[in-house]
C-alpha cells in the first residue's frame, strides 16, 4: 500500500461563494442595496423591518424583503402590511439561508430587483450558522436586543466579527432589564473593532431616524457617479 | 446543526475529486479549519461519518488542521495570532485590528488514498 496525495485546495462552501458573488454583481448592476439581517430568535428583526419598510416606502423608496424561517409565513404576513413586496423562504428545518435560496426565490418571484432601492433579507434566527453563508449582500446587520444580555457578542464572535453593522433593539426596555449599554458597546467593539452601532426601539421610534439615514446614505453611495 | 450540511459538502467535493482522478477509495480528507470559521470539530466528525456512507470516502478519516486567527497590527507592523477571538486587538500593544490575515479557513487541502484497490 503506497499512500498517495491528491491536492484539492478548495473552499468547502465554494459553490455558495460563487453563487453569492454572481448575485452581488447582479445587485450592484441594479443599484439595489442588499442587507442581510441576522440575530438570535426573538431579538426583533421583524419589528425593526416593519418600521423600516414603512418609513422607506413613505419616503418614496422601493423596498422589498425576503424572510427566512424554519416554518410558518407569519413574519412575511406581518411585513406585507407595510405595503412592501415580501416573500417568505421556508427552509424546512435548515438553520440558515444559502445563496441558492436567494437566487431561486428571486427567479420565482414576480419582482425585478432592477426596480428596487432596497432588498432586505431577514435570515433565520440563529447566531451561528448564518455567519458562513454569503448571500451577496452589501451589508450584514447583526441585531441584539437589550433583553439578551451584554455578553452576546463575546458568545458569538464569528457572527459579530463577520457583520458590518450592529443594531441594539428594544431600548425602550433597557431600564426594566437593567441593560448595561456601555458594557455591550465595549463587547461589540472588542469582537469587531470600529463597528457602526445603532440603538433603536421599533415600538417607540428611538434611533430609527439615524438607522434610516444610514441605509439611505449607503444606498445613495451605490448609485453615486463613482459606481459604474 | 450546520456541521452536518458542511460535512456533506466536504464529502461531495472530495468524492468528485477522487472520481475525476480515478481514485476508488479515499483513506483520509485533510481539512483546514480556521478559528473564526465557527465550525465545531467534534460535530463535524460526527456528521462526516454519516455523510461519507455509500461514497468513496466511506470509513475514511477526517483530519482537521486548526488554523489560528491572525491579525496584522498597524502599530507593530507585524502579524500576531489573537490571544482570544473575543478580543480583536494586538496581543502585544493592544491596538484594535480588523485586518484579519487568517482564521476564516474552511478548506479541503488534500485527500490521501492508496494506490492499491481498497478491500471490497
Amino acid at each position: 500500500m503506497n499512500p498517495r496525495i491528491l491536492e484539492i485546495r478548495k473552499g468547502v462552501l465554494e459553490k455558495n461563494d460563487v453563487l453569492a458573488a454572481s448575485l452581488r454583481e447582479r445587485f450592484r448592476k441594479a443599484g439595489v442595496l442588499v442587507l442581510n439581517i441576522v440575530s438570535s430568535p426573538g431579538s426583533g428583526k421583524t419589528a425593526l423591518l416593519e418600521v423600516t419598510l414603512a418609513r422607506l416606502l413613505a419616503q418614496g423608496y422601493r423596498a422589498a424583503a425576503l424572510v427566512g424561517d424554519l416554518a410558518t409565513d407569519n413574519d412575511a404576513a406581518r411585513l406585507a402590511r407595510s405595503g412592501a413586496s415580501v416573500r417568505q423562504i421556508t427552509t424546512s428545518g435548515n438553520c440558515h439561508l444559502e445563496a441558492h435560496m436567494i437566487g431561486d426565490h428571486l427567479r420565482d418571484w414576480a419582482l425585478e430587483v432592477e426596480g428596487l432601492d432596497f432588498l432586505f433579507i431577514e435570515n433565520v434566527g440563529n447566531l451561528v450558522c448564518p455567519s458562513h453563508y454569503d448571500l451577496g449582500e452589501d451589508i450584514r446587520v447583526v441585531m441584539l436586543s437589550v433583553t439578551e444580555g451584554e455578553d452576546k457578542p463575546l458568545k458569538y464572535p464569528p457572527m459579530f466579527n463577520s457583520s458590518d453593522v450592529a443594531v441594539i433593539t428594544k431600548v425602550d426596555l433597557a431600564e426594566a432589564v437593567e441593560f448595561d449599554r456601555d458594557q455591550t458597546v465595549a463587547n461589540i467593539n472588542s469582537v469587531r473593532p470600529g463597528m457602526t452601532i445603532f440603538e433603536t426601539s421599533a415600538k417607540r421610534g428611538a434611533g430609527i431616524d439615524e438607522w434610516i439615514a444610514y441605509i439611505v446614505a449607503q444606498r445613495d453611495a451605490l448609485k453615486s457617479p463613482a459606481a459604474p | 446543526m450546520h456541521e452536518l450540511s458542511i460535512a456533506y459538502n466536504i464529502v461531495q467535493i472530495a468524492d468528485d475529486a477522487a472520481r475525476d482522478a480515478g481514485v476508488d477509495h479515499v483513506d483520509a480528507v485533510h481539512l483546514r479549519l480556521g478559528q473564526l470559521s465557527g465550525v465545531v470539530s467534534e460535530a463535524l466528525w460526527f456528521g462526516y461519518d454519516i455523510a461519507a456512507r455509500g461514497t468513496r470516502l466511506e470509513g475514511s478519516r477526517l483530519e482537521i488542521e486548526d488554523v489560528p486567527a491572525v491579525i496584522f497590527c498597524s502599530q507593530c507592523r507585524t502579524e500576531h495570532a489573537l490571544e482570544s477571538i473575543q478580543q480583536f486587538c494586538c496581543p502585544v500593544c493592544g491596538t484594535p485590528s480588523m485586518d484579519i490575515r487568517s482564521g476564516r479557513e474552511l478548506e479541503i487541502a488534500y485527500v490521501e488514498y492508496s494506490d492499491e484497490p481498497a478491500h471490497p
